[in-house]
């Protein structure tokens, strides 16, 4: 009997899984990239004083800088600057 | 003949396309390598290349593919009788879109998974690239257009479906949630998706929904065809993961439900084909077959928008080349048996072959909603539903269909006219709300301009959508043909179904473009010129490329075996 809810348990789960990758396969890329967008706004506003641009809230996303500093680095990279374009930055 | 035998002998024949030819094609012509390192492994970065299970892929490809045009397509085609019909779909889909759908992927996937546009441009050239842009354009508009026009007249005329048509947005919406904030397990979530769907799908007959006759001086179509475009609008703008994701996940789910209950009732009930098997006695007006029928059904025998899923996305995907076979191919042959469900259903649904022919009283006129009613029909004979809930049923599954393809190819739209911006440096129009606009107020103006105010004429332009879809199909035909000559394959298995469509398309145009002609509409005539335009140098591009091909110019170090 346990056996059999175990089994039956398992075949659920492997379902479940099943109509998850159902779901999210066909729209992974669209959801991927409108997520990297608003990434890349967000790191435009901590790092928006480097550039000249007043930021009001810096006294909180000077804290975040180091944290986004790889993912700066993978932005510049895609903006298809080889360097960090800023000078104060080097993170390549 | 019975229904029963249709069904069978069509199932049969493309059983016996997918085991033997597909094979023939994946071994001996695409020489589909398991080996293969395939672009979503090589370039694999959990956004666009994802190596994919093969189910699941399969999955996708099929319900992107398949929607409403399948339906529509050969349930108005049958005014020219059944077998010609029946023979174009189920011919069609073993030689012509799974060799085109499977190559698709296959020629993709050879080629760092690029879309079969900036292939062209690869493979063919520059020119060829922007005419494939050219022609997706137009697919999109008329695709919108007429699909807006379909609802509206379905709307009409099975008004049970209102409040499960909208009321399936909502369903969509909630769910969307739940799964977005992991509230509750993706399994779960379809089923309570399903039933409540089909809880919507029974209330329906019993709360029917009519819009005012005339409203504004706006006919009742009318102000759906409005009311339609205005949702477009609103949900292409939306996330996707808010209304795109679930509801074409329910509609997956609606699409498999609703092939099994239409095919289950087929066997139980065994209808007759009520309609002449070559219908000798075509209304006044009905134009000649041949060209006619090979471009009024497009999808389900062979379709270019195929292409576009199979190169934009599906190839980035693949895990094995090997399921290029397996994803493309079945993946055709899925749709074909949603068209051979829907010539069933316009064929066999009716009691008598007056009442058919009453229906089929004018070409254009039987479509979809011959095929609800007529699939109503057989729904209630075979498992026993009421009739109202049966046509409730089978119009929610078609609008669905429909809405989902509006809300995509409104978005796409949107994406192209944000670019022409760019192109051109226009700065308003690279903005989402006016390029949104821009896309809706194209589509409308065809909706309306191709039918008068009331938009009932809009299926009118059905075979011309039809002709531009096959034209994207040509090209992508010729991309893989002139692939298979660099690789020094046996091309005469995409070349044959390229020339008869180039053939065919052409041909269809200039009878299309003299009716229009003699009944003096001059906003269609212009339309037909745009696309016969477009075909003609497809066809000299061809020509050219098949040329040089005899030449020997094109051999070119970049593509290797």
């Amino acid at each position: 009997m346990n056996d059999r809810l175990g089994r039956i348990k398992a075949l659920w789960r492997k379902a479940n899984a099943f109509a998850e990758e159902a779901y999210n396969a066909p729209y992974r890329s669209a959801i991927a990239r409108a997520k990297r967008d608003q990434d890349d706004l967000f790191m435009l506003m901590v790092y928006s004083e480097l550039m000249g641009i007043p930021n009001p809230a810096s006294f909180y996303t000077l804290e975040l800088q180091p944290l986004m500093l790889e993912r700066f680095h993978e932005w510049h990279i895609r903006m298809g600057m080889e360097h960090s374009p800023l000078d104060n930055i080097r993170c390549c | 003949m019975n229904a029963i035998f249709v069904l069978i002998a069509g199932i049969g024949a493309m059983a016996l396309g997918y085991l033997f030819y597909s094979k023939f094609i994946a071994e001996r012509i695409y020489k589909l390598d398991p080996n293969f390192r395939t672009p979503a492994h090589e370039f694999e970065d959990g956004v666009d290349f994802v190596p994919t299970n093969k189910y699941v892929l399969w999955g996708h490809h099929f319900t992107s593919v398949a929607g409403a045009a399948p339906i529509i397509g050969p349930a108005i085609a049958v005014i020219w009788g059944w077998v010609p019909a029946f023979l174009w779909v189920i011919l069609g889909t073993i030689f012509f879109a799974g060799v085109h759908d499977a190559g698709a992927i296959w020629a993709s996937n050879r080629n760092k998974a690029k879309s079969i546009g900036a292939l062209t441009g690869d493979v063919v050239g520059k020119r060829a690239r922007s005419l494939f842009m050219i022609v997706i354009f137009l697919v999109l508009l008329m695709v919108n257009a007429v699909f807006a026009v379909v609802i509206a007249g379905l709307l009409v005329d099975f008004n049970s479906a209102v409040i499960p048509v909208w009321g399936a947005i909502f369903v969509a919406l909630i769910i969307g949630q739940l799964i977005y904030r992991k509230l509750v397990g993706l399994l779960a979530v379809s089923i309570i998706g399903v039933i409540a769907l089909y809880t919507l799908i029974g209330l329906g007959p019993a709360f029917p929904l009519a819009l005012p006759e005339t409203f504004m001086g706006l006919s009742d179509r009318a102000q759906w065809i409005i009311i339609l475009f205005g949702y477009a609008a609103i949900a292409s703008l939306l996330p996707v993961w808010v209304l795109l994701q679930p509801r074409d996940y329910i509609n997956g789910l609606q699409l498999f439900i609703g092939l099994i209950l239409l095919y289950a009732a087929v066997l139980l009930a065994g209808p007759d084909m009520v309609a002449p098997a070559f219908n000798t006695d075509v209304p006044a007006g009905t134009p000649s077959i041949v060209p006619l029928l090979f471009v009024t059904i497009a999808c389900g025998a062979i379709s270019g928008f195929h292409g576009l899923v199979a190169g934009g996305t599906t190839s980035k995907q693949l895990d094995k080349e090997t399921d290029a076979r397996f994803v493309g191919y079945f993946g055709a042959v899925g749709e074909g048996s949603l068209a051979l469900a829907a010539i069933i259903a316009a064929a066999a649904g009716f009691a008598t072959l007056a009442d058919w022919q009453a229906v089929y009283h004018s070409f254009g006129q039987g479509g979809v909603n011959a095929f609800v009613a007529g699939g109503a029909n057989i729904l209630s004979n075979g498992i026993g539903l009421s009739e109202g809930l049966a046509q409730t049923l089978l119009t929610v599954m078609a609008v669905l269909f429909a809405g989902t393809t509006m809300d995509t190819g409104l978005r796409l739209q949107r994406y192209i006219f944000q670019e022409w911006g760019q192109i051109y440096d226009i700065k308003w129009m690279q903005k989402v709300i006016p390029a949104t606009l821009l896309a809706v107020g194209a589509c409308v103006l065809l909706a309306f301009g191709a039918g008068g105010a009331d938009g009932s004429g809009g299926l009118l332009i059905w075979p011309l959508f039809g002709t531009t879809n096959q034209l994207l199909a040509g090209l992508t035909l010729l991309v893989i043909t002139v692939i298979l000559v660099r690789y020094g394959r046996p091309m005469y298995y995409t070349l044959i179904p390229l020339l008869f469509l180039l053939v065919m398309t052409v041909a269809a145009l200039i009878i299309q473009l003299r009716t229009f002609y003699e009944q003096q509409d001059w906003f269609l005539f212009g339309l037909d010129i745009v696309v016969l335009i477009a075909a003609i140098f497809i066809a000299l591009e061809c020509g050219s490329t098949l040329n040089k091909l005899r030449k020997g110019e094109l051999e070119s170090s970049e593509v290797k075996d």
